[in-house]
């Protein structure tokens, strides 16, 4: 694409990258139908794209078992400007995003019971601030970037590492990470995320009108934030969870070594295994520590 | 033609009168050529064509290497998360020399300030202290503390350069302060030497032994030239020692030292550290700061311990002393103990081989990993997922995100 006078790129054009959350387990127990999301969640992508000609929507939907881009409204295939009519998204969207449900079925495999059923949130948050930094890079014109997360399903404490790590470059990069929980419970990860990084987390009462919470919430531009009176971040906890009990504690005992929690004093680190009050050997710090993931 | 009918010509009147007279008879443009020599670095392909210069392939390599240097050894290498850093700054005579623009003092502080931002950001439970040398004799600017304004505040104020330095009055000075810390943190120095000598009043080596016995890794970097002593300094202590070519590089080396070092095992005792992670305070309640000490509204933090109210986080309770912190400022840390692979490149001939099928665009932004000619391009792969990437979502990934797209898209991986 020639690149346009600045004057085009005003400070109200951006670009929205959706995480769909996709996964199976979340939605065959949730009272909103997939179908019907699907319904408000398009509608919703058709009227950020008609707020300004420049606005891009990328959609990438996050499975249980795997994660894929399946629209991108600044690709050829999706634009067609014959006749000045608006592109049609719907069909295109719909297409891929079927093939991308039957393929990640395909990759199930047997699961023991009792496992928190969530989705891969860390790989299409990671996959998300990919795409914006290819943005920031295609030169000084470009649409401000933000993303917004679709997500029903629990947290997966194995991910938190992940996800902060996410979190903190999304930060750096003055990306906001928007939040609309579906779910039953409360997503910390996905309050944790929107404070850190300055964007709106909601969950809403009534998901039958989700329409109506996205367009009031989740459409406006950046720019326009300032002017308009959204949700404020109430009640974040960011207290921390020891790694003996999963409590949560507000005084605690931390390894200088490997930084984990714990909430009484112990002889020995469980992560590193680290013995505290003398210096540890070199051995020590080799053996196999598990990509063992805190929880908070 | 002479000098000043080339510049009239030319129009390159940038440079000023002094520089002219320095270097004899060249115009600007023609210093340029005898300086950077810009033929050396073209290349021609198989039939003779000028190729052009591939900028990214450089930088890409370029930080190949770096990476590969950085985890030469076993992939996992133990850091010193908890640091107590001094910066050592030589405000003697050699500082406020002007090879580097508009003077090395300006520029060192320039640096010196973008670097403590990037260390607080990384190491958030970590302190620094500044401490100049100054006519000889060392000053303790700031004490070790964890607020980066105070610092940068600071070292603003006082950038007057005069006198000799001397770099065991330093390391005295430092080895005193180090030798009150707690025992469980890594002690660090990192001086910034622009004197091309040190006027010592004692032995400087039996300074440098009794560093070496507390304990403390010192690293260098030098402004003008190398010295042996600096080079000395930090073999004995297990610091690096580099020396500026230009601002750039300068910049480059400094923020080597913001990510925490490889941290030799013996040197810190493993503790468990009490530390409080304070609720904010609720929405309306009136509380007396103590660190401004004025009646405060609503924001802030209540140390768990005492009930008195902080301002911001990370920070040591001004009452009882409990070290305040939020759980995201451990999670900076965590990237440090589960660091991913690097990337290893897609062969010539793994790319040439029709048996194997490629992947077209780069599994992060989706990129087209193909030439403008439609022939595979330089890409990178995950060496557990196989996904491929291109070269700016490896240095990215690597760089800032730590986290591999390809592994956590897949649930069995």
């Amino acid at each position: 694409m020639a690149s346009a006078p600045s004057k085009l790129y005003a400070d109200d054009v951006s670009l929205v990258v959706v995480l769909l959350d996709t996964n199976p387990f979340f939605w065959s127990s949730s009272s909103l139908s997939f179908s019907q999301f699907l319904s408000h969640v398009l509608a919703f992508l058709n009227a950020i794209l008609t707020l300004n000609q420049l606005n891009q929507v990328v959609v990438i939907a996050t499975g249980y078992n795997s994660c894929d881009y399946v629209f991108d409204s600044s690709s050829d295939l999706n634009r067609s400007f014959e006749n000045g009519r608006m592109p049609v998204m719907c069909s295109s969207l719909l297409q891929k995003l079927e093939e991308f449900l039957i393929k990640d079925e395909q990759l199930s495999k047997e699961e023991p019971e009792g496992k928190i059923k969530s989705s891969l949130f860390s790989g299409s948050l990671s996959m998300a601030l990919c795409y914006i930094q290819r943005v920031f890079r295609s030169g000084a014109l470009h649409p401000h970037p933000r993303i917004l997360c679709l997500q029903g399903s629990p947290d997966g404490p194995e991910q938190y590492v992940a996800i902060m790590n996410a979190i903190f470059s999304a930060q750096r990069s003055s990306v906001p990470i928007d939040s609309c929980y579906l779910g039953s419970q409360n997503s910390a990860f996905l309050q944790q995320a929107s404070y850190i990084t300055g964007g709106v987390h909601h969950k809403p009462q009534n998901l039958d009108g989700l329409f109506q919470y996205l367009m009031t919430i989740f459409a406006t531009d950046l720019h326009s934030r300032s002017f308009i009176h959204l949700p404020k971040p109430v009640g974040v906890d960011f207290r921390a969870s020891c790694f003996c009990h999963k409590n949560t504690i507000d005084m605690g005992y931390i390894c200088s070594v490997c930084l984990s929690i714990f909430c009484k004093h112990h002889k020995k680190c469980s992560t590193c295994g680290s013995v505290f009050g003398q210096a540890q050997s070199e051995a020590a710090s080799a053996s196999d520590k598990k990509r063992k993931t805190p929880e908070t | 033609m002479n000098n000043g009918a080339g510049r009239r010509i030319n129009g390159a009147a940038e440079e000023d009168d002094d520089e002219d007279d320095v270097n004899g008879d060249l115009d600007a443009w023609e210093r340029t050529y005898t300086d950077e020599r810009s033929w050396e670095s073209l290349q021609e392909d198989e039939s003779g064509m000028l190729r052009p210069i591939d900028n990214q392939a450089l930088y890409h390599s370029q930080y190949r290497r770096r990476l590969r240097s950085l985890s030469s050894t076993a992939a996992r290498i133990q850091k010193g998360l908890i640091r107590y850093l001094y910066i050592v700054i030589d405000l003697s005579r050699a500082a406020s020399e002007m090879d580097f623009r508009p003077s090395r003092i300006a520029v060192i502080a320039k640096h010196v300030e973008t670097f403590i931002r990037e260390f607080f950001y990384q190491n958030p439970l970590s302190q620094v202290g500044i401490v100049t040398i100054k006519d000889g004799v060392a000053h303790c600017l700031t004490d070790i503390g964890g607020s980066p304004e105070s610092h940068i505040n600071a070292l603003m104020k006082k950038l007057e350069c005069s006198g000799d330095s001397s770099l065991q009055n330093a390391l005295d000075l430092v080895d005193g302060y180090l030798n009150q810390i707690p025992s469980y943190g890594h002690r660090e120095v990192l001086i910034l030497y622009s004197a091309l000598s040190t006027c010592d009043p004692g032995d400087i080596m039996d300074t440098i032994q009794k560093c070496r016995k507390s304990k403390i890794r010192c690293s260098v970097i030098g402004l003008a030239a190398e010295m042996f002593i600096c080079k000395h300094l930090c073999q004995e202590t297990g610091g690096t020692y580099s020396v500026a070519l230009d601002e750039s590089h300068f910049k480059e080396l400094i923020l080597e030292h913001a990510p925490p070092p490889p941290a030799i095992a013996e040197f810190a005792v493993a503790n468990l550290i009490k530390m409080g992670f304070p609720q904010r305070a609720a929405e309306g309640s009136i509380s007396i700061c103590s660190c401004h000490k004025e009646a405060k509204v609503g924001a802030g933090y209540t140390c768990p311990r005492c009930k008195a109210h902080a301002c911001e986080l990370p920070t040591e309770c001004c009452v009882c002393g409990l070290t305040l912190v939020s759980s995201p400022h451990l999670a900076r840390s965590y990237h440090h103990l589960f660091p991913i692979a690097p990337f290893d490149e897609v062969t010539s001939s793994h790319l040439n081989n029709p048996n194997c099928k490629l992947q077209r665009n780069c599994f992060g932004c989706q990129q087209s990993l193909l030439d403008p000619g439609n022939k595979p391009g330089p890409a990178v792969v995950c060496p557990k997922c196989k996904r491929y990437f291109c070269l700016d979502c490896d240095i990215y990934i690597h760089e800032s995100l730590h986290n591999c797209p390809g592994c956590d898209s897949l649930r069995h991986s």
